[in-house]
């Protein structure tokens, strides 16, 4: 349902781009197709480590590490892995879904979720050099912060 | 590309070993093939209309209008800019870097700058539609719910501590 929905709207907004401007249409689809072409075989490998992951790792080790009894400790862990790498959210939107299915907290997975987009320690340097040291070292802190919280705040909802 | 001879690598390991499995534990090197299908197939449902909504954002959405749209405004509406415009672009957080400096010295304030770039890191249409896929509709827009009075709390804190800075009396 939600599939064909994206589908509907993505069909129906490229149409009217391509009523308006058949030469911008164009361009967007290569950018579309450049897109898809740089993340291709990244996807592929990521899809082929869940396959690992998910059949090798013994059952209930994630639930252990970051389930619902893991407590603060498995939040935590899951907001300094999210911070550190460096991963497309193309990419760990399905890791991190397979990880929920596999009893991952919904706490752990939104906090690693919000630290992965919010927080960028390997960015941290380069933000730096441009907004200057103090405001990347604050941004990123409260960030990591927040990202806490926030998902402190959705466990509590999602049960 | 080297980035790609990297990967390419990397999934020769992986098929190496996955004969390697099927050949010690037949069930178990089927399993890992048959969980990577169903996520295979499940990716390329939604990745087609995710990458045209890409592109056309892409194409309709430069970064020159982007530009435009925050350097003079200020205030309240600086503030909604700052949101709207971090959200229609694509692109990891480095490439929103470049984008915040000159939006500062068109004269958008650090602060604005500062929700562009969390809003630009966090909150992405496409992406959120990725997200409903894979985490859940309920995940996804509580979220987001969530996140966008955390970047308007992150934006307050940040003022309130780098108020004598020296960038702040640049920007």
């Amino acid at each position: 349902m939600f599939v064909l929905i994206i589908w509907l709207l993505a069909g129906a907004l490229l149409c009217l781009s391509l009523f308006k401007d058949r030469e911008k249409t164009a361009r967007s689809l290569r950018v579309a197709w450049k897109f898809f072409c740089s993340m291709a075989l990244l996807v592929l490998l990521t899809i082929w480590s869940i396959g690992f992951l998910l059949s090798l790792l013994p059952p209930g080790l994630i639930s252990r590490v970051i389930g619902q009894d893991s407590g603060l400790k498995g939040v935590v862990l899951a907001a300094l892995f999210g911070s550190v790498v460096l991963i497309q959210a193309f990419i760990a939107f399905p890791l991190a879904g397979s990880f929920l299915r596999q009893s991952a907290s919904v706490t752990a997975i939104a906090a690693f979720v919000t630290t992965l987009v919010m927080v960028g320690v390997l960015t941290a340097p380069l933000e730096a050099k441009f907004f200057g040291k103090r405001f990347a070292l604050w941004r990123n802190s409260l960030s990591f912060i927040f990202a806490v919280v926030i998902a402190l705040l959705m466990g509590v909802v999602l049960r | 590309m080297r980035e790609n001879r990297v990967v390419l690598g990397f999934l020769f390991l992986l098929a190496l070993a996955n004969v390697c499995l099927y050949i010690l534990n037949r069930e178990k090197g089927l399993a890992v093939l048959l969980t990577g299908k169903n996520y295979l197939l499940e990716m390329l449902s939604i990745l087609p209309p995710i990458l045209i909504l890409v592109g056309l954002f892409e194409v309709w959405v430069p970064k020159t209008v982007i530009e435009r749209a925050m350097g003079q405004s200020s205030g309240f509406k600086g503030i909604l800019a700052s949101y709207f415009v971090g959200t229609a672009a694509m692109g990891p957080l480095y490439v929103a870097f470049p984008i915040g400096l000159s939006l500062l010295r068109k004269g958008a304030s650090l602060f604005n700058v500062s929700i562009f770039l969390c809003v630009w890191a966090s909150i992405k249409i496409p992406m959120i539609l990725f997200e409903v896929k894979f985490l859940g509709a309920d995940f996804a827009f509580l979220r987001l719910a969530l996140t966008i009075p955390g970047i308007m709390a992150i934006r307050w804190i940040l003022n309130l501590v780098l108020k004598r800075s020296r960038l702040y009396e640049e920007a």
